[in-house]
C-alpha cells in the first residue's frame, strides 16, 4: 500500500485502550509528541466493555504501588480527563461462602498489611446489620472503603478524548499493518500512513502479543472473554461493588440503577469477537439469584462480553522490551486493566521519557515469559 | 442428537405456519415455537379464548385466508410450543423461555420467521399515555376487542394508517382524523406500481372510501408537531403545509410503516446488509430464502417487510429449500411459482414505498427535548451532542457513550430513529452509521430462571 500521509513523533502508540490512551494523554503532558493508532474505535474493546470495578482489593501485592498510584489519579478524574466517567468511591465487599473463604479473606488481608489498602473484615451479626440485602449465602466479607466503580464505556474513550484535546494526534479505525525497527526509531504502516517515530509502546490489548512477536519477544498471551449482564433499573439496593472470594460473580449497581454483573466466562465467535455463553449466563444468574434475593424478580437485559489479553500468571506485561530498544509493552491486564489503567499510562510516559517508572514494575517484566531457545532477532 | 433431522421455526404467523405446514407434508415433524399463546401471528393474531368475534369481524377482507391459516396450524401434527421467547442462539441450539424456565432447543435446520414490529418515528409528546403505535392500536383492537380511547387521530404513513383507522371506525370509535405525511404526489407518482396489485389497491381505495364515507377527514402532506395534553393525550398539533392545526382527542395512534425484526438472525450469525427500499439493515437471503449461514432460512416480515401474503409464500418457499437441501424431492415448479409470485408483490411493495415514502426530514425537524429512546430517556439533543462532543460516526458507539438504545427493548423500538438522528446530524446517508449490534436477550429474561430438565432429543 502506497501511503497518502507520512508522519513524524516522538511516540507511536499501538492501541487506543485505556492502557494507551492514557499513556498518550500523559506523553502530551510532558510535551512529547504522540501519535495514537486505534483499529477500531478508542476504549470500545476490553477497557470499554468491561466490568466497571474500580478496585485494589484482591489485586497482587505486587500490584498494589501501581493501583495506589492509580488510585490517587481516580480520585481527580475529572481535572484529568473532563468528566466524571460515574465514579463512585462506594468501597469494595469481597465476600465469604464458607469458613475457608474467610480465612482466604483474612490471609489476604495479613499480606497487603503495610500496603495501605485499610481492609476490615466483618463477620457476624456486624456484617449482617451492615449490609441487610445479602442473603443468607454470605456469612462474611472483607471491606475496602477506598475502592469504587465506574463506567468503563465514558472513562476509557474519556482518555483518548483528553489525550486529543492535548494535542495528541489520535487516528481512529487506522490499523497498525507493519511496525519495524528502522534506524534510531520505528517505522509504522498503517492504513494510508507512514510513521516514523523514536519509541514505540505496544498497547494492542488482547492483540498485543503479535506486535511483542513481530520484535521476537514470544508472550503466552491468550484471548478470554468476560461473561457480563445486566438487569433493568432497579431501586436502591446495592451500595457497595461486591466480589466474591474464589470469584463466580461480582456486582455493582450504576447510579441510574442498573445492576450489572460478571462472572465465568464467555464464547469466542472469532479473534476479535466474543458472545456471553448459555452456560455461564446460568451459572450467574443462579449465583445472582443466591446471593442478592431482591435480584431473583428482576429482569435482565442485556448480556454481552468482549476480548481481554490474559496471561498465564494474570500479571501485565509493562515495562521495556528486552529485544528492542525504544519499544515498551503495556499489555496484557488479564481481566483487571482499567483501574490502573491511569497510572499504567503514566508508568509507559515516565519509560518513554526517562527510561524507568517511578513505580515499581519489575514483577511485570516480559523477560518472565523468554522462551529456553526462541528466536529474539528483532523483526 | 447425531445426525437427526430437527427443523425449528421460529414464529408462528403466516410465514411459519406455511413452512410448517410443507416440512410436515414432507414427512418431517419441526418444532414450532412462538411467543404467542395461539398460531396467527400479528395480522391474523387471535383473541384470548371466551371472546367470541366471528372472523369477518376480526379480519374483515381477509377473513378467508385468516381462517385458513389457522385451520392449518390447529390440524398441523407438530411440536408446537406456543407463549414461549427465543432469547438467543447458540451453538446450533435455541435458549427459550416458557412460564419462566430455561429449555435448550437443538435444531438441525432453523427457519426464522420473526415477524416485524412498528417502525417508530417518535412525535414530541408520544410517551403520554394515551399515544400509541399504529400496530399496537390494532392489537389493542383484535385481540381484546378495546381501542386506545373514544376519540382517536391517527398520523404517519404507511399501509397500516388507513387500514387501522377504518377498523377504529367500523368498531364504532370516533376517527378524529387520518393525517398522512405521504403527499397527494406521492399517491399519485406510485399509482403505476401499485397498479400491480390491483386487488390489493382496491382494497386500499376501498377503505379510504369508507372513512370518507364514516366524515372522516382524511389529510395528505400532514407533518405532526406534538402530540398535546399534561398527564394524557388531549390532542394533536400538525402543520399541513400552510399552517400550524389543532385537533381534539384522547388517543393518537402514529407509526411510519413496519421494520423487521432480525436479531434472533443476528445471533445466528447472518450476515446482514443495507436495504434501501427498507431503509433498514437486513439480514442476507436468496430468493429461496437461504441467509448466509448454511442451514438458516428467512421468511416473512422478519427479513424485510411485504405483507402477510408474501410471508405465506416465503415461508413455504424457505421449507421447499430447506428439503432441497437435506436432498429430498421438492417439486420445482411449485418453488419457481412461489418465487415468482413473490418477485411480483416484491415490485408492487415498491410502488407502496413510493405511496407512504419514508419521511427523509423527520430527523432534521426533530426538537432537541424529544425523547427517543424511553427507557434510558435520550433525547435528540442528546444524541446529538453526545455525536459532536465525541466526534462519534456510528451508532454502537454512540450508544455505548449516552446509553440509546441499551434498555429494556434493546434498541428495537428507538434503533431507526437513533440511526436517522445520528446520519442527519452528520450529513451522511443513513447507512454509514451502520447498525445497533443484536445481543442476548432479544427480551427481557428474569434473574431467577429455571433451567428445565435437558430434553432428551
Amino acid at each position: 500500500m502506497t501511503a497518502t500521509e507520512r508522519i513524524t513523533t516522538d511516540v507511536a502508540i499501538i492501541g487506543g485502550g485505556i492502557a494507551g490512551a492514557a499513556a498518550a494523554l500523559a506523553l502530551r503532558r510532558m510535551g512529547m509528541a504522540v501519535l495514537l493508532l486505534e483499529r477500531g474505535f478508542c476504549g470500545a474493546q476490553a477497557s470499554g466493555v468491561n466490568y466497571g470495578g474500580v478496585r485494589r482489593q484482591g489485586r497482587p501485592p505486587e500490584q498494589i504501588p501501581l493501583a495506589q498510584r492509580a488510585h490517587a489519579i481516580w480520585q481527580r478524574l475529572p481535572e484529568t480527563i473532563g468528566i466524571d466517567g460515574e465514579y463512585i468511591r462506594s468501597g469494595h465487599l469481597k465476600l465469604a461462602r464458607s469458613e475457608a473463604d474467610l480465612a482466604s479473606l483474612e490471609a489476604y488481608q495479613d499480606r497487603v498489611r503495610d500496603l495501605g489498602l485499610g481492609l476490615e473484615i466483618v463477620a457476624g451479626n456486624a456484617f449482617r446489620a451492615r449490609w441487610p440485602w445479602l442473603g443468607d449465602r454470605a456469612i462474611a466479607g472483607s471491606w475496602c472503603p477506598g475502592d469504587g466503580h465506574a463506567n468503563p464505556r465514558l472513562v476509557s474513550p474519556g482518555f483518548a478524548r483528553a489525550a486529543r484535546k492535548a494535542g495528541a494526534d489520535i487516528r481512529e479505525q487506522t490499523a497498525v499493518q507493519e511496525a519495524v525497527r528502522d534506524g534510531d526509531g520505528f517505522r509504522l504502516l498503517a492504513g494510508g500512513l507512514e510513521v516514523r517515530s523514536r519509541l514505540l509502546l505496544n498497547c494492542a490489548g488482547a492483540w498485543s502479543g503479535r506486535f511483542a512477536a513481530a520484535f521476537g519477544e514470544t508472550v503466552p498471551l491468550v484471548s478470554a472473554h468476560p461473561n457480563m449482564a445486566v438487569t433493568e433499573p432497579l431501586p436502591r439496593l446495592m451500595d457497595v461493588n461486591v466480589g466474591v472470594e474464589g470469584g463466580g460473580i461480582y456486582a455493582r449497581q450504576v447510579e441510574r440503577g442498573n445492576c450489572v454483573m460478571g462472572g465465568g466466562r464467555g464464547i469466542a465467535l472469532d479473534e476479535d469477537r466474543a458472545r456471553p455463553g448459555r452456560s455461564a449466563i446460568a451459572a450467574l444468574l443462579r449465583q445472582a439469584a443466591e446471593l442478592f434475593p431482591a435480584l431473583r424478580g428482576a429482569q435482565v437485559i442485556r448480556f454481552w462480553s468482549g476480548v481481554e489479553g490474559d496471561t498465564p500468571d494474570r500479571n501485565p506485561v509493562l515495562g521495556p522490551s528486552r529485544t528492542t530498544p525504544g519499544l515498551i509493552h503495556g499489555f496484557g491486564f488479564s481481566g483487571a486493566g482499567f483501574q490502573i489503567g491511569p497510572a499504567v499510562g503514566e508508568v509507559l510516559a515516565e519509560l518513554a521519557r526517562d527510561g524507568r517508572s517511578s513505580t515499581p514494575i519489575e514483577a511485570f517484566d516480559i523477560g518472565r515469559f523468554a522462551a529456553p531457545a526462541g528466536d529474539t532477532t528483532a523483526a | 442428537m447425531s445426525g437427526e433431522i430437527r427443523p425449528v421455526i421460529v414464529g408462528a404467523g403466516p410465514a411459519g405456519i406455511r413452512a410448517a405446514q410443507a416440512l410436515v407434508t414432507a414427512g418431517l415433524r419441526p418444532v414450532l415455537v412462538d411467543e404467542a399463546p395461539k398460531g396467527g401471528g400479528q395480522i391474523y393474531r387471535r383473541q384470548p379464548d371466551g371472546f367470541t368475534r366471528d372472523a369477518k369481524t376480526l379480519y374483515g377482507t381477509e377473513a378467508a385466508k385468516a381462517t385458513a391459516l389457522h385451520r392449518t396450524i390447529d390440524g398441523l401434527a407438530i411440536d408446537h410450543r406456543p407463549n414461549t421467547l427465543v432469547w438467543n442462539i447458540e451453538a446450533g441450539a435455541l435458549d427459550l423461555l416458557r412460564e419462566g424456565r430455561a429449555e435448550r432447543l437443538p435444531y438441525s435446520h432453523l427457519i426464522l420467521a420473526t415477524g416485524a414490529t412498528d417502525r417508530i418515528l417518535p412525535i414530541p409528546g408520544w410517551t403520554l399515555p394515551g399515544a400509541y403505535s399504529l400496530g399496537a392500536a390494532q392489537v389493542a383492537l383484535k385481540y381484546q376487542g378495546c381501542g386506545i380511547g373514544r376519540r382517536v387521530a391517527f398520523i404517519g404513513t404507511g399501509p397500516l394508517l388507513p387500514l387501522v383507522a377504518s377498523q377504529y371506525l367500523k368498531a364504532g370509535a370516533e376517527v378524529v382524523a387520518v393525517l398522512d405525511t405521504a403527499r397527494t404526489a406521492d399517491k399519485l407518482a406510485a399509482l403505476p406500481g401499485l397498479l400491480r396489485g390491483p386487488a390489493t389497491l382496491a382494497k386500499g381505495l376501498r377503505l379510504l372510501a369508507a372513512l370518507k364515507a364514516g366524515g372522516v377527514p382524511v389529510r395528505h402532506g400532514a407533518r405532526p408537531l406534538r402530540i398535546l395534553g399534561t398527564d394524557r393525550v388531549e390532542g394533536l398539533a400538525w402543520h399541513d403545509g400552510d399552517r400550524e392545526r389543532r385537533i381534539d382527542c384522547d388517543a393518537v395512534a402514529f407509526g411510519y410503516g413496519l421494520r423487521s425484526e432480525t436479531q434472533l438472525a443476528d445471533l445466528a450469525g447472518c450476515r446482514f446488509r443495507f436495504d434501501p427500499l427498507n431503509r433498514a439493515w437486513l439480514p442476507e437471503r436468496d430468493a429461496a430464502g437461504r441467509s448466509s449461514v448454511a442451514g438458516v432460512y428467512l421468511a416473512g416480515d422478519g427479513a424485510g417487510i411485504a405483507g402477510a401474503d408474501a410471508a405465506e409464500l416465503a415461508g413455504e418457499r424457505a421449507a421447499l429449500a430447506l428439503l432441497e437441501d437435506l436432498g429430498r424431492p421438492v417439486d420445482r415448479a411449485c418453488a419457481a411459482r412461489l418465487e415468482a409470485k413473490l418477485a411480483a408483490i416484491g415490485r408492487f411493495r415498491r410502488g407502496l414505498e413510493r405511496a407512504f415514502p419514508f419521511p427523509t426530514d423527520w430527523a432534521a425537524q426533530a426538537p432537541d427535548d424529544l425523547v427517543v429512546c424511553r427507557c434510558e430517556e435520550v433525547s435528540a439533543g442528546t444524541l446529538r451532542a453526545t455525536a459532536t462532543r465525541w466526534g462519534t460516526p456510528e451508532l454502537n458507539r454512540l450508544k455505548a457513550l449516552c446509553r440509546v438504545g441499551m434498555g429494556r427493548c434493546q434498541g428495537r423500538m428507538c434503533g431507526a430513529a437513533a440511526a436517522e438522528i445520528l446520519a442527519a446530524h452528520r450529513g451522511v446517508p443513513v447507512e454509514a452509521v451502520g447498525r445497533l449490534r443484536g445481543q442476548a436477550p432479544v427480551k427481557p429474561i428474569p434473574v431467577a430462571i429455571e433451567d428445565a430438565p435437558e430434553e432428551a432429543a
